[in-house]
C-alpha cells in the first residue's frame, strides 16, 4: 500500500464531495451538489456521506458524558466550564446531595472537576447537565488533559477498544468526556505514558492502522 | 496614493519595477497552526508582507449586548505592528485599522455559518508585522486559513487579492512603490467556488472598463491562491511542510 492510501481523504470547506450518498453532517447542498462545511475527513456511514471535522469545538448533545470543571458558584446551582462554546448550570436538584439554599460551596467548589452528563440542550445553545445518574461523581485527584473534542472517537476506539488498551498497559484509571477533557489518575510515569500515548492518537487520528501504532508504542515504551 | 514622482513604473518592455509582468502575482507562502495556544492560526508571507492571524472560538459574547440571539458574530481586529513600515506607527487603533477591521469582519462573516453558534462571539486577529501594499487582502487570505484551521463551518475559504492601474496600465498585485505612487488600488475578497464577492474596495480613479479588467484579473488570481490555500491546510494533515 502506498502512503497516499493510508490516509483518509480530507476535504476543506467548500470542496465538492463526489461520493454518492445522501448529505449528513459536516456536509451542506447548493445547487444539488454537496460541499463540505469543515477541513475534514470524508466517512461513509448507512447511506449517509458525513464530514468529520478536524478540528473545531465541543457542541454539546443530549446524553453525552462530559468532565466539567466549576468555575462559579450561586445560591441554587453551579456554573461548569464544559469546554464548549457556552457554560452549562449544574442546579442543586441534579446532584446526588442535598444541598441547602446558599450551601453549594460545601459539596463542589471553584476549580472542582466533575464527571456528568448533559441532561439538554436548546436551539439558542443552552446547555443543562446532570450529575444524578450511577457512575456520575465528582472526581479526585488525578490529572486533566485536554484534546479536540474531534479526536474523542478515535482516542476511544472502536467500542472502547483503544481505551482499554491504554489503560491495560498502564495501569491508570481514565475517563474520556464526550467534550474532549480526559482526567487520568495513575503513577506519575504512567500518566505521562498516557499522555504520551493520547498526543500520538491525537496527531494521528486520520491515518489508519493506529490502533496497532499504539499498541507498539505502549509495549516498547517502559 | 497619487503622490508625484520621475519613477517609471513600467518599463518599455511592459514589465514593472520588481520585473513582474501586469497579471503577475508576487510569490506567495501560507503555513496554518503557527500558534499553539490560539484554536486556529496562519502565517503567510506575501511578496514583503508577512502576517500572521489567530482565532478564537467560538464562545459566549462578552459584553453581553453584543449577543446576537440567532448567530455567532465575527470579530475581525486588524491590526499593524509598530515596526511593520518604514517609519515607526504610533501603536493601537487608528482610522485606518478601524476601518478594515469592519469591513473584514464582514467580509469573513459572509462565509460562516454562524447560525451554528448563536449567541457566541468568533475572534479573528490580524497582525500585520511587515507591510508592503495589499496588507488587508493577505490579511483575509490568512484569516480563512485561520479559520478552517480552527474548525469553524464556512460555506467557501475566502480568498483576497488586489489588482491597480499605475502608469495608465491595469495591473495586479501592487507592491509598496506601485501603490503609493499609482493611480488606483482596488482590493477584492471573493468566494472562489461561485465568484460571489465579500468586499471590494477602490482608491483612485479608474473608468468602468478598466475596474471590470481589474476584477477579472483579481479573479483569475484568486483561482491559483486559493489552490494554494488548498494544499496548505492539505499538507498540515499529510505532514508535508509548508507549501511555497
Amino acid at each position: 500500500m502506498d502512503e497516499k492510501k493510508k490516509v483518509r481523504e480530507i476535504v476543506v470547506p467548500g470542496e465538492e464531495i463526489k461520493q454518492e450518498g445522501k448529505p449528513g453532517r459536516g456536509v451542506f447542498v447548493e445547487n444539488g451538489k454537496m460541499y463540505s462545511e469543515y477541513l475534514g475527513i470524508v466517512e461513509q456511514r448507512s447511506g449517509y456521506v458525513n464530514v468529520i471535522p478536524l478540528s473545531g469545538c465541543y457542541i454539546p448533545k443530549r446524553g453525552d458524558k462530559i468532565i466539567g470543571k466549576i468555575v462559579d458558584l450561586a445560591p441554587m446551582n453551579w456554573v461548569v466550564d464544559i469546554n464548549a462554546p457556552y457554560y452549562a448550570p449544574l442546579h442543586v436538584n441534579d446532584v446526588p446531595w442535598r444541598v441547602e439554599m446558599g450551601d453549594t460551596g460545601r459539596y463542589l467548589s471553584i476549580g472542582d472537576v466533575i464527571l456528568a452528563k448533559v441532561s439538554n440542550v436548546n436551539e439558542l445553545g443552552q446547555v443543562w447537565i446532570t450529575m444524578k445518574e450511577q457512575g456520575l461523581r465528582k472526581l479526585e485527584g488525578g490529572h486533566i488533559i485536554k484534546i479536540s473534542p474531534t479526536k474523542v472517537p478515535r482516542v476511544i476506539g472502536k467500542s472502547g477498544s483503544m481505551i482499554q488498551m491504554i489503560k491495560e498497559y498502564t495501569n491508570c484509571k481514565i475517563y474520556v468526556g464526550q467534550n474532549g477533557v480526559i482526567w487520568i489518575a495513575g503513577s506519575p510515569d504512567d500518566i505521562i505514558r498516557v499522555i504520551k500515548a493520547i498526543r500520538i492518537i491525537e496527531s494521528e487520528a486520520h491515518i489508519y492502522g493506529l490502533t496497532d501504532k499504539i499498541k507498539e508504542f505502549l509495549e516498547r515504551g517502559e | 496614493m497619487g503622490m508625484k514622482t520621475d519613477m517609471r513604473l513600467i518599463d518599455d518592455n511592459g514589465l514593472r519595477i520588481d520585473g513582474r509582468l501586469p497579471n503577475q502575482l508576487r510569490p506567495i507562502k501560507m503555513q496554518v497552526g503557527v500558534l499553539k495556544r490560539a484554536d486556529g492560526s496562519a502565517y503567510i508571507e506575501w511578496g514583503g508582507n508577512k502576517i500572521i492571524t489567530a482565532v478564537y472560538g467560538p464562545h459566549e459574547a462578552y459584553p453581553k449586548h453584543m449577543q446576537d440571539p440567532n448567530r455567532a458574530v465575527v470579530r475581525a481586529r486588524y491590526n499593524m505592528a509598530s515596526f511593520s513600515v518604514d517609519e515607526r506607527k504610533r501603536p493601537g487603533p487608528d482610522r485606518r485599522s478601524v476601518e478594515l477591521s469592519k469591513v473584514i469582519s464582514e467580509a469573513l462573516t459572509s462565509v460562516i455559518f454562524g447560525d451554528k453558534f448563536p449567541r457566541t462571539s468568533i475572534e479573528v486577529y490580524i497582525e500585520v508585522l511587515q507591510a508592503d501594499a495589499g496588507t488587508r487582502v493577505a490579511g483575509i487570505t490568512a484569516a480563512s486559513l485561520a479559520l478552517a484551521d480552527a474548525g469553524i463551518p464556512m460555506r467557501d475559504i475566502i480568498v483576497g487579492c488586489a489588482a491597480g492601474k499605475v502608469d495608465g496600465v491595469v495591473v495586479l498585485d501592487l507592491n509598496k512603490e506601485e501603490d503609493n505612487y499609482g493611480e488606483a488600488d482596488v482590493p477584492m475578497a471573493i468566494l472562489p467556488r461561485t465568484g460571489e464577492i465579500a468586499l471590494l474596495q477602490m482608491d483612485g480613479n479608474m473608468t468602468y472598463e478598466e475596474l471590470t479588467a481589474a476584477m477579472d484579473m483579481i479573479t483569475e488570481a484568486a483561482k491559483k491562491i486559493h489552490q494554494m490555500q488548498v494544499d496548505t491546510l492539505k499538507s498540515k494533515y499529510r505532514g508535508d511542510e509548508d507549501v511555497e
